[in-house]
C-alpha cells in the first residue's frame, strides 16, 4: 500500500510532534452579504451600489467567469450550521479551524466582492476602504489571533496611499495588500509611490491570486475550464515575480518585503534560473540592477506555502522546498477554500523539526512582527 | 470479526449517510440506490471527513463535448479537494493502484434474525418487525 494511506491517524500524528503553534498566512473571512459594509460605505456609494451596481472588469456580470469545483469555491464541511457563507461565522472559524489546527495568528485576505476589480476606482476605493473597516470592527477586535491586511487598489495611487495612512494610522494592520491582476505588471513606474510608503511603515506587501484585471488571466488568452484557469494562478505570478525583480524594485526599494499568497511555490526555482542567466546576457538593457535576480529573490520576497506540490515522489517536493529555500516559505491554508491544505498532511514529505518551527511560524513572526 | 447493528434502515435516508463510532474509529454509512455502504471516514489525502463528501455519478467522456453518466450517487467527492472514491469498496477513481479508503462489509438483517446474536455494541433495540443495518469490523 502507498505511503499517503498508511499514514497515521489524527491523533497519533499529533501528539508524536512537539506542540508547534501554527501561522496561518491566508484565510479568507467572508461577509453574509453586501448588508454587512454598510455600517462603513458612506450613502453615496450605498446609493451609487444600488442604483449603478458594480462595474467589474470581469467578462461576466454577477458570476465568476469560470465554474467553480464547488460552492463559493468553500469545502463542503465549512458552511456554518448558523447560516451563511465559508467563511462568514466566528464562532464556527474557531471551532473548525483555529481552535483544533492551533493557529497562533491567521492573516485574514478578504477576497469578497472582486475587491480589486471595480473598474470605477473611486466605488473600488471606498469597498476597499469599507472591506478595511469591517475586518477590524468583525474579526480583529473579537478574535486577537486574526490580523488584518490593507487592501488598496493599486490602480489609482493617491487614493491607495490614502488609506493606506489612514490604516496604518490604527497600528492594526499587519500588511498591504495589491493585485496581481491590474491595469499593469506590478514593477512599473506609477504604482512605485505605494512601494514607497510601504517601506517606510515596514509593512510587507501582500499579493494574493485571483481577481481580473481586464485582460485574459493568461498570456496565451482565456481558457476554457476552470481546471486550465487555475494553472494561470502560479503563471501570473511568475510574471509579476519576473515584474517586480526586473523593474529593480528591490533595488529601489531595498527594505521592502514582499508576500506572493497562493501562488504556490514550485515555480520559483526555475523562475531564478532563467532571471539570472537572462541577466548574465542582458544586463546592459538593466543597469539598474546591481546583482543577480536570484538574489533579490533570496532576500526580498517570501511564498506562502498553499496550494502545496503534490508530485507522485514525495522527496520531489523535498528538493522544490529547498529549491526556493526554507527561509523564504510561510505555511498558509486557504481556510476555507475547497484547495485548503492541512498543516498536518499537507507536506508528503519530511521536514526537521527546525525546518517546520521555520515554515509554520518564525518566518511569518518576524515578517509579520507578531 | 465482530458485527454491529449501527442503524434502523430507516434511520439513513436515500442519499444520506451516518456516521457511527466503532472501536475508536469513526466509519460512516453511505445509502443510496438501495444499498448500504460503510468506509473509514477519513479522507486518505488530507484527513477531510467523508461523510460530508458529495455523492456523485461517475462521469466519463470518450471525447470533448460528450459525456456519460453512471452509477449515480455512488462516487464520493471528497468535501476538500474533490478526490473520489467508489463507495462500493473504497478504491481511488483516478489513482487506484495507490489510494483506498478503508471499506467494511455492510449487511441488512430483520430484527428477528438479529435476536439470534450475537454481536457487540448493540446500541439498539431490536425489533423484530424492523430491519438493521449491520457493519463488519
Amino acid at each position: 500500500m502507498s505511503d499517503v494511506i498508511d499514514r497515521p491517524t489524527f491523533e497519533q500524528e499529533a501528539s508524536a510532534k512537539t506542540r508547534l503553534r501554527i501561522i496561518d498566512c491566508d484565510i479568507h473571512p467572508s461577509l453574509h452579504s453586501r448588508a454587512d459594509l454598510n455600517p462603513f460605505l458612506p450613502k453615496r456609494w450605498q446609493e451609487h451600489l444600488k442604483t449603478y451596481g458594480d462595474h467589474l472588469r470581469t467578462p461576466y456580470f454577477g458570476t465568476t467567469p469560470y465554474p467553480r469545483s464547488s460552492p463559493l469555491i468553500a469545502r463542503r464541511d465549512a458552511w456554518p450550521p448558523t447560516g451563511g457563507p465559508p467563511g462568514s461565522d466566528l464562532a464556527f472559524m474557531r471551532k473548525q479551524h483555529l481552535d483544533p489546527l492551533e493557529i497562533e495568528f491567521g492573516i485574514l485576505q478578504v477576497l469578497d466582492l472582486f475587491i480589486f476589480s471595480q473598474q470605477n476606482l473611486e466605488c473600488g476605493a471606498a469597498i476597499q476602504r469599507a472591506i478595511n473597516e469591517w475586518q477590524l470592527a468583525n474579526w480583529c477586535s473579537r478574535e486577537p489571533r486574526l490580523k488584518a491586511s490593507i487592501l488598496v487598489g493599486q490602480d489609482d495611487t493617491a487614493l491607495a496611499i490614502a488609506e493606506i495612512e489612514r490604516c496604518a494610522k490604527t497600528g492594526q494592520y499587519v500588511q498591504i495588500n495589491v493585485s496581481p491582476r491590474a491595469n499593469e505588471p506590478l514593477g512599473r513606474r506609477r504604482y512605485w509611490p505605494i512601494y514607497e510608503r510601504a517601506q517606510e511603515l515596514g509593512l510587507p506587501l501582500g499579493i494574493h491570486v485571483g481577481g481580473y484585471g481586464g485582460h485574459a488571466p493568461t498570456g496565451g488568452g482565456w481558457p476554457s475550464y476552470y481546471c486550465e484557469e487555475h494553472q494561470s494562478n502560479a503563471h501570473t505570478m511568475a510574471a509579476q515575480l519576473a515584474s517586480l525583480v526586473i523593474e529593480g524594485i528591490p533595488e529601489r526599494f531595498p527594505k521592502l518585503k514582499i508576500v506572493f499568497i497562493e501562488g504556490g511555490f514550485g515555480w520559483i526555482a526555475s523562475a531564478m534560473w532563467r532571471m539570472d542567466r537572462h541577466f548574465e546576457r542582458f544586463r546592459s538593457e538593466v543597469p539598474h540592477l546591481k546583482r543577480r535576480p536570484s538574489e533579490y529573490v533570496r532576500e526580498h520576497f517570501w511564498f506562502t506555502t498553499q496550494p502545496i506540490d503534490e508530485p507522485d515522489d514525495g522527496r520531489h517536493l523535498r528538493s522544490l522546498i529547498e529549491w526556493v529555500g526554507v527561509d523564504r516559505l510561510l505555511f498558509s491554508s486557504d481556510y476555507p477554500h475547497w484547495d485548503f491544505d492541512d498543516p498536518r498532511f499537507a507536506f508528503k514529505t519530511p521536514l526537521t523539526e527546525a525546518e517546520r518551527a521555520k515554515i509554520f511560524n518564525a518566518n511569518a513572526r518576524a515578517l509579520y512582527k507578531l | 470479526m465482530a458485527r454491529h447493528i449501527v442503524a434502523r434502515t430507516t434511520d439513513i435516508p436515500p442519499g444520506g449517510n451516518k456516521v457511527v463510532g466503532i472501536d475508536g474509529r469513526d466509519i460512516v454509512v453511505f445509502h443510496v440506490n438501495g444499498e448500504f455502504f460503510a468506509l473509514l471516514n477519513r479522507c486518505p489525502h488530507e484527513g477531510a471527513p467523508l461523510d460530508k463528501a458529495a455523492c456523485v455519478a461517475r462521469l466519463t467522456s470518450p471525447e470533448p463535448g460528450v459525456y456519460q453518466r453512471s452509477r449515480v450517487g455512488e462516487l464520493l467527492r471528497c468535501a476538500w479537494h474533490g478526490w473520489e472514491f467508489d463507495m462500493r469498496n473504497g478504491q481511488s477513481w483516478f489513482d487506484p493502484k495507490r489510494v483506498k479508503v478503508r471499506s467494511y462489509p455492510v449487511a441488512v438483517e430483520s430484527g428477528e434474525e438479529l435476536q439470534k446474536g450475537p454481536y457487540v455494541a448493540e446500541t439498539f433495540p431490536v425489533h423484530i418487525e424492523d430491519s438493521y443495518v449491520i457493519v463488519e469490523t
